[in-house]
């Protein structure tokens, strides 16, 4: 997905996380999007928190589908293995991959063209498994690598270049999420990029499927004046609700937070996500009123984000299948088969 | 005229039974009780069954052929014919042979209807006895089934105690099934003994044929070959007639996998929100090592194909299942057809080729589905396992299925961690060993290992490419790796006769029909050497035998002669010189059309 070579410079003075390694051993190739893609921003917050994480890159396997966001996994972490699958089917790529190794962070960055449209089906299947891994879609309202057609999370009386106007109801992920009961639902804008970092790092530790939808301004097709996905308009209207922090297992809370206005949200391997509510009304763990506050909120034209539900509790698709704690692909095999007494009597069954 | 002198000469051990009944009624079970108790007599019995895409209220039919020796494809000839639908009696009657037995419900006589010169007709009144004898309204719908059996019983001279053994072991936990049963058979077996010339002479005599054989569909045979082969993941979308493959891996995993003390399962099955997601599934799986399947059908196998041509460029493992069911589109999703040949073989757009395994039994059903893991694995490359309704649903008889404990999976070229840190480099897609098979290696590995899996232009590094020449280097290379693939495949069966210059090829499902029809031709001084192909790409032998011979008869279960084509494409024999036998109305193919087939080509000069 790229012709060019990053170089690997690596300044004496960067800083080394637990592992010993930089934030350059996080990156990838050379972007080939536009200047300016809102993309490249959220790139650069996925090589951020893995860094933060001290998550060893080989033990990542990065996944998209087709169109300008599923070609980002290209632009970082040039050290773990890749999966750029058929347009819209990457969650079926997840789900196979976690079946077979679930001791991998899986992530998928997918865009609202391969995830409402095409892969809708895959989407909202994945999300009903449960399905470990931290799932982005990058949100423009448009089709870039096809030259700007709305795409189905245009909002209505949106404009697109051309100056044909949307007059079909848009598909919120968010929304969707959070009717169908996923585990963590969270949203974003690549123009924010103290939010967004905090959230790919609590996404990628929940058990389950976590899902961030980024408003991820296309310069190119969709970021003129009255298009409600550009830059200024998405500035404009942006709400955070929920402020996260996420704070490593056994490392001190030392931010200053008053009582009562921080929820620490304990995650499956010790370490907390501290949530900062920014609207009062706001409850993380109460689905039917999330949903009614960023329902109401839609309708003045605001966008409400951070982290919006979280359920650490619900099992993920291996939980319900009831798989062991080591890989499946390595059982080894003399596990697999029963062997040939077993075969043996198994004979009578079918005489 | 009694039934005796009406029949044929004593046909003991080769006639076949069809069973004309309505779904939903409990046929199958009763029809299946009569096919097991024949098997347990020694007797070898092939049973087809011939059923709606329904649930209940429609026509269906059970055929069952005894045949002592070991012919199990269907004859074309039916000799006693139990007639259960009103609906189809007209049809059933029809169909019987000559001197065949038409048994029916007299109950409701239907003297106008059921009349035909050259057969004898039995009535049984089974709905009165039932009625008489039973009170509970569903009980009295069963038990005629039942009672059939029971009269079958008398007419047949089948042992009792191998039926009474049967309803015991079916009916064990039921106690007042057990007797419902026990009661209609009797009700039945005595009508028949009171008011007919019991035996036919037609019926069914204990013999030692059946030592060392069991009843086994495919599909069953197939999941028990995941399940030794070491298939982990399991992903499906339910499609008939494929479905009761995944049924049975779920039950033998259950069984096998579960640990006891833990309840932890070594295994993932996911039921998939559709066919697109269910070979996707499998991909991802068998990108991180894990051996992965998905069992589906015509229908399922199109909605896959975009993935399926995904592999073969990106060279992914995937094994899957098409059980051929009748086309084109939804078709007849229960009637048997091998018309998946060319859509498999050619999947996807693109310069796409597969791997396709070919069983023609139980046994090899369990062969190949080991057999296609490790292709799949060492060839790195999507391999279908080509199936249909007739071998997959169906109960053949075969030998027993053996294991071989020495038996070790190949998992073909994968480098560990070790093997990376010590090697120079590692490119995923270059051609190292000059097989053009390439090196890869799971994700979670280590650093040296990672590349990305594409199904755009890539390189022989593995890199992005939209370069012409690298590009070309690559699909060229998969070339390679076919020609390889050609050598690795299963050998085609190949019976030769000395001195016949005209061959019979075909493939799976019509092996029965095609072996039998040879010897009755060879019998009338026509005779052809037979080969059975049971793999595509054809091997150095496929080509070889076709050039042995002048003439050449394709065989196969569709209306455009997919197999031939395949041979006209993939070999330089000359298509004039192949003429093609098609069987495609949904029904298993029978031994007589095959020879009338040939026949009528011998009669026009044209085989000579």
């Amino acid at each position: 997905m790229t012709f060019i070579a990053k170089p690997k410079i690596v300044h004496k003075g960067l800083s080394r996380n637990a592992l010993g390694l930089t934030i350059r051993d996080y990156e990838g190739g050379m972007s080939t999007l536009c200047a300016g893609c809102g993309h490249d921003s959220v790139t650069s917050a996925i090589v951020q928190a893995f860094f933060e994480l001290d998550i060893a890159p080989h033990e990542v396997a990065k996944l998209s589908g087709i169109g300008c966001s599923s070609k980002t996994p290209a632009y970082f972490l040039d050290a773990s293995h890749g999966f750029n699958a058929v347009h819209g089917r990457m969650p079926s790529i997840a789900t196979g991959a976690s079946a077979a190794n679930r001791k991998l962070y899986l992530i998928g960055v997918s865009g609202d063209g391969d995830s409402l449209s095409i892969g809708l089906g895959q989407f909202s299947h994945a999300l009903r498994r449960n399905l470990d891994m931290l799932y982005i879609i990058e949100n423009n309202g448009v089709y870039g690598l096809t030259k700007g057609q709305f795409s189905a999370s245009a909002d209505v009386g949106t404009k697109a270049k051309k100056g044909e106007v949307n007059e079909q109801q848009p598909i919120d992920p968010v929304q969707m999420a959070m009717a169908q009961g996923g585990t963590f639902v969270a949203r974003g804008f690549s123009g924010d990029k103290d939010q967004l970092v905090p959230l790919i790092k609590a996404g990628i530790k929940h058990k389950g499927f976590g899902l961030i939808d980024v408003l991820s301004p296309c310069v190119t097709f969709n970021d003129h004046e009255d298009s409600t996905k550009s830059y200024a308009y998405t500035r404009r209207f942006f709400h955070p609700a929920v402020h996260a922090d996420f704070v490593p297992p056994a490392e001190e809370i030392k931010a200053a937070y008053d009582d009562g206005e921080v929820m620490p949200v304990e995650m499956h391997d010790g370490s907390k996500i501290l949530l900062r509510k920014v609207s009062e009304q706001y409850s993380v763990h109460n689905r039917g009123h999330a949903l009614d506050f960023i329902r109401a909120h839609h309708r003045r034209g605001e966008i409400i984000t951070g982290l919006l539900y979280i359920d650490e509790a619900e099992p993920d698709m291996h939980g319900i299948s009831r798989t062991p704690d080591e890989p499946l692909s390595q059982v080894p095999f003399g596990e697999l088969c029963p062997g040939s007494d077993a075969m043996k009597g198994l004979q009578e069954r079918f005489r | 005229m009694s039934a005796k002198s009406r029949m044929k000469a004593s046909r003991i051990n080769d006639f076949v039974i069809r069973l004309a009944n309505v779904n939903g009624t409990g046929s199958a079970s009763a029809n299946g009780l009569l096919m097991k108790t024949i098997f347990r007599m020694g007797v070898p019995v092939m049973g087809k069954n011939f059923f709606p895409s329904n649930i209940q209220g429609l026509p269906t039919w059970y055929e069952i052929r005894v045949t002592k020796d070991k012919h199990l494809a269907r004859s074309g000839e039916i000799d006693i014919m139990v007639a259960m639908n009103a609906e189809t009696y007209q049809q059933d009657l029809k169909s019987l042979s000559p001197g065949g037995v038409f048994l029916y419900d007299s109950t409701w006589p239907r003297h106008s209807v059921v009349n035909r010169q050259d057969v004898t007709i039995l009535g049984v009144p089974l709905a009165k006895m039932c009625n008489e004898h039973f009170s509970n309204a569903r009980a009295r719908i069963l038990m005629k089934n039942m009672a059939y059996v029971g009269a079958l019983a008398s007419l047949l001279e089948l042992d009792r105690e191998v039926i009474e053994d049967a309803v015991n072991r079916t009916f064990a936990t039921k106690q007042a099934l057990l007797q419902a049963n026990m009661d209609a058979i009797e009700l039945g077996a005595n009508y028949a003994s009171e008011h007919f010339d019991c035996p036919l002479p037609t019926r069914v005599e204990p013999m030692d044929g059946t030592a060392g054989k069991i009843m086994i569909d495919g599909n069953t045979a197939s999941a028990l070959g995941c399940l030794f082969a070491g298939a982990t993941v399991g992903a499906w979308y339910p499609i008939t007639p494929s479905t009761s493959l995944m049924d049975a891996f779920k039950a033998f995993c259950e069984r096998y996998r579960i640990d006891r003390e833990t309840g932890t399962r070594n295994y993932c099955i996911v039921q998939a929100e559709d066919e697109l997601a269910a070979i996707g599934i499998v991909l991802g799986a068998t990108w991180n090592g894990a051996r992965a399947f998905t069992p589906t059908s015509g229908p399922g196998l199109s909605l896959m194909s975009e993935f399926v041509g995904y592999a073969y460029f990106a060279e992914l493992p995937a094994v899957l299942f098409d059980v051929q069911r009748v086309g084109p589109s939804t078709g007849m999703p229960t009637r048997t057809q091998q018309a998946d040949i060319l859509s498999a073989a050619y999947a996807s757009h693109g310069d796409t080729r597969h791997v396709l395994l070919f069983p023609a039994n139980p046994n090899e059903c369990f062969e190949l589905s080991v057999a296609a893991f490790d292709l799949a694995d060492r060839l790195q490359t999507p391999v279908i396992v080509m199936l249909d309704l007739d071998i997959g649903m169906n109960d053949w008889m075969c030998d027993d299925l053996e294991w071989d404990d020495r038996y070790r999976p190949d998992r073909g070229k994968v480098l560990s961690a070790g093997e990376l840190e010590s090697a120079e480099s590692f490119y995923r897609y270059l051609d190292v060993d000059g097989d053009g098979i390439p090196y890869r290696t799971y994700p979670g590995v280590g650093r040296k290992g990672a590349y990305f899996v594409r199904g755009s232009g890539h390189n022989k590094y593995g890199g992005y490419t939209e370069d012409a020449d690298e590009y070309q280097e690559v699909v060229d290379r998969l070339v390679r790796k076919w020609e390889t693939a050609a050598t690795l495949v299963p050998e085609p069966i190949v019976q030769r006769r000395k001195s016949a210059e005209w061959g019979i090829v075909s493939v799976g499902s019509c092996d029965y029909a095609v072996a039998e029809a040879v010897e009755v031709l060879a019998r009338k001084g026509i005779h052809l050497s037979y080969m059975r192909i049971k793999a595509f790409p054809f091997s150095e032998a496929v080509t070889g035998f076709l050039h042995q011979h002048k003439r050449i008869f394709v065989v196969e279960q569709n209306r455009d002669a997919q197999l031939k084509s395949l041979l006209t494409l993939e070999t330089d024999y000359p298509k004039e010189r192949m003429e093609s036998i098609l069987h495609y109305s949904g029904l298993p193919i029978d031994r007589r059309c095959v020879v009338e087939a040939i026949e009528a080509s011998v009669a026009r000069g044209e085989a000579a």
